[in-house]
């Protein structure tokens, strides 16, 4: 399998404080991976390594078979698209402007100017960029990641600002990115949302790896508490399923309107969806393994809310 | 080079969209003016009188003027960045910490010279389309002289903006920073030269260091270009007197100016690369 990015043993140090540590991850080529931690994990040192910004203390690291500070780092830079967190930009130059002067920086056609401000849904490209708002700027940022057709994206915090229907948007065009068998990685806090778009966690904290895997292999192998849902039949009494749950699968199940929602443990997963299966008065059963953002909280030993909100 | 000169020239066009280029010109301009018409008024008299002491009296004022606008138009050029949050991203791309560095020191350094050329350069032809007797080939080449190298001291001091530029890790203290290298080259040297030549009693090695010495100053090298080139008589008796105990050959001048031009870009240059985020 073809690595978009090797790097094993890698660290960085400032002083005497380790910022990255041993850490050793692979990225294969042409997957959408996500880059998880807290502030402070090395999300970010991590990306400027990779990009050549800053240099290791320790530990090796290729980036599309390349050194990013070898011989080739010019040509390799080329082939990276980037997006930085609050991403900056001229506010004396319009949209259109900043990427026509960033396309020359880039080495990369002046046609694709057009043709990216449209794909990131610009509008007002011709307005000084200091008018623009978090999202319209975000979407500049995007588009000048996209600048060269890079086979590679760095995605730093991609969808702040965005509003959902542009969030949806960005994530159909990681869709089309990856089709194209392009790699991209997103480091974000925004887990539900990323949830459903990864292929592959990186998870980080304290400047150390906590896990990296398949997101699906990691949920698994966590065999953390399934969250179950129930859906009551019309008119329902809930009271002796709850009392039941309580009792003998010892669930402690939160009630809303004509559902009732709870953990169970991931052995007993089987046991107890065959019991409730029996039950006469449920008409609906959903069971969803641990979310990206418990699992998380388990490998990272932080605090994750409940429910869609999760973040 | 295409990217070098695309900074460059996005370093030129904001500088002029910011009304600096233009403000520049027309303070030359003013200013250039302004020495031609009234500066024989100590002696009773207004008009163009003599072109070359016109050219004498606007080196004087364009080595207190020049080196402090090239601090002031480039002492943000990489910390600017680096506060703005501009700096990682223009790094990310297939650039060399050289090639970004030298197409702002390029831009800028433009900016200088093109106000320089337009500003004295425009006042200074017109007092020669009304004193007919300054229409000579020698006024050319002093205007040439001027113009060349009062652009190199513009060059030498936004390298050296670069350069605290590089090393500062704010824009304040950046500008700060500024300030005290205008202080110190415009104000200060020149009194402590004289300083340890009164103190010394002027013996003989005092004497014969005190020119070189001079060089160590990009606005006495750029004085020196000029006062010499145009010689004695020329309202420039003073520093004539001064310096005339050492006949500096006009390589020496040319080389220093160039030295001084470009160098404390180089520095900034060395700075720079050094640097991580």
């Amino acid at each position: 399998m073809r690595h978009a990015i090797e790097a094993s043993g890698l660290g960085k140090r400032y002083g005497d404080a380790w910022a990255l540590r041993e850490v050793s991850v692979t990225v294969p080529a042409g997957e959408v991976v996500g880059l998880l931690g807290h502030n402070g994990a090395g999300k970010s040192t991590l990306i400027k390594l990779m990009l050549g910004l800053i240099r290791p203390s320790d530990g090796r690291l290729a980036v599309l078979g390349a050194d990013p500070f070898g011989a080739e780092a010019r040509r390799l830079r080329a082939r990276i698209g980037y997006l930085p967190e609050n991403v900056a930009f001229y506010g004396n130059l319009s949209g259109r402007e900043t990427l026509a002067y960033l396309a020359v920086l880039k080495r990369a056609p002046a046609g694709e100017v057009g043709d990216l401000l449209e794909r990131v849904g610009l509008a007002a490209a011709d307005r000084r960029v200091r008018t623009y708002s978090n999202g319209m700027r975000q979407r500049l940022g995007l588009a000048q990641a996209l600048l060269g057709d890079p086979e590679l994206l760095l995605l730093d915090e991609p969808t702040s600002g965005l509003d959902p229907a542009a969030t949806r948007e960005f994530f159909e065009l990681v869709a089309a990115l990856r089709a194209r068998g392009r790699t991209v990685v997103i480091s974000s806090h925004v887990l539900a949302e990323l949830e459903p778009h990864l292929d592959r966690a990186i998870i980080l904290g304290g400047g150390r790896l906590l896990a990296q895997g398949a997101v699906g292999e990691l949920q698994a192998a966590a065999r953390l508490p399934v969250t179950i849902t129930v859906r009551l039949a019309d008119g329902a009494d809930g009271a002796p399923i709850e009392a039941w749950l309580r009792e003998r699968a010892g669930a402690a199940p939160t009630r809303r309107a004509d559902t009732l929602e709870f953990d169970v443990p991931h052995a007993a997963k089987l046991e107890t969806v065959r019991r409730l299966l029996q039950a006469p008065q449920l008409v609906d059963i959903d069971v969803r393994e641990a979310t990206l953002a418990r699992l998380y909280a388990a490998i990272g030993a932080e605090p994750a809310p409940r429910g869609r909100s999760e973040t | 080079m295409r990217p070098i000169l695309s900074i460059a020239g996005k370093e030129f066009r904001d500088d002029f969209r910011g009304r600096w280029t233009l403000a520049i010109t027309g303070l030359f301009a003013v200013l250039a003016l302004g020495i031609a018409y009234f500066g024989a008024a100590a002696a009773g008299r207004l008009g163009f009188v003599s072109f070359n002491a016109t050219l004498a009296s606007l080196t004087t004022l364009a080595a207190f003027v020049i080196p402090l606008i090239g601090l002031l138009i480039a002492y943000d050029t990489i910390v600017g960045e680096r506060e703005s949050g501009t700096l990682a991203l223009l790094l990310s791309y297939p650039l060399s910490r050289a090639e970004l560095i030298a197409g702002k020191f390029l831009g800028h350094s433009g900016v200088l010279a093109v106000a320089t050329a337009l500003g004295f350069g425009a006042a200074v032809v017109l007092i020669q389309l009304m004193t007919p007797e300054a229409r000579t080939w020698s006024a050319w080449r002093h205007l040439g002289v001027f113009v060349g190298s009062a652009s190199l001291l513009g060059a030498s001091f936004a390298g050296m903006a670069c350069l605290i530029s590089a090393l500062a890790r704010e824009k304040a203290r950046a500008a700060g920073l500024a300030l005290l290298a205008w202080f110190v080259l415009v104000m200060l040297f020149d009194l402590v030269l004289l300083a340890l030549l009164v103190f010394s009693g002027g013996n003989a090695m005092e004497r014969a260091l005190y020119p070189y010495l001079l060089l160590a100053n990009p606005i006495d090298v750029f004085r020196l270009v000029n006062l010499v080139a145009l010689g004695a008589g020329a309202g420039n008796d003073v520093f004539m007197s001064m310096t005339a105990a050492h006949a500096y050959p006009p390589a020496l001048l040319v080389a220093a100016m160039l030295a001084w031009g470009f160098g404390p870009f180089l520095l900034a240059l060395l700075a720079f690369r050094r640097q991580e985020l």
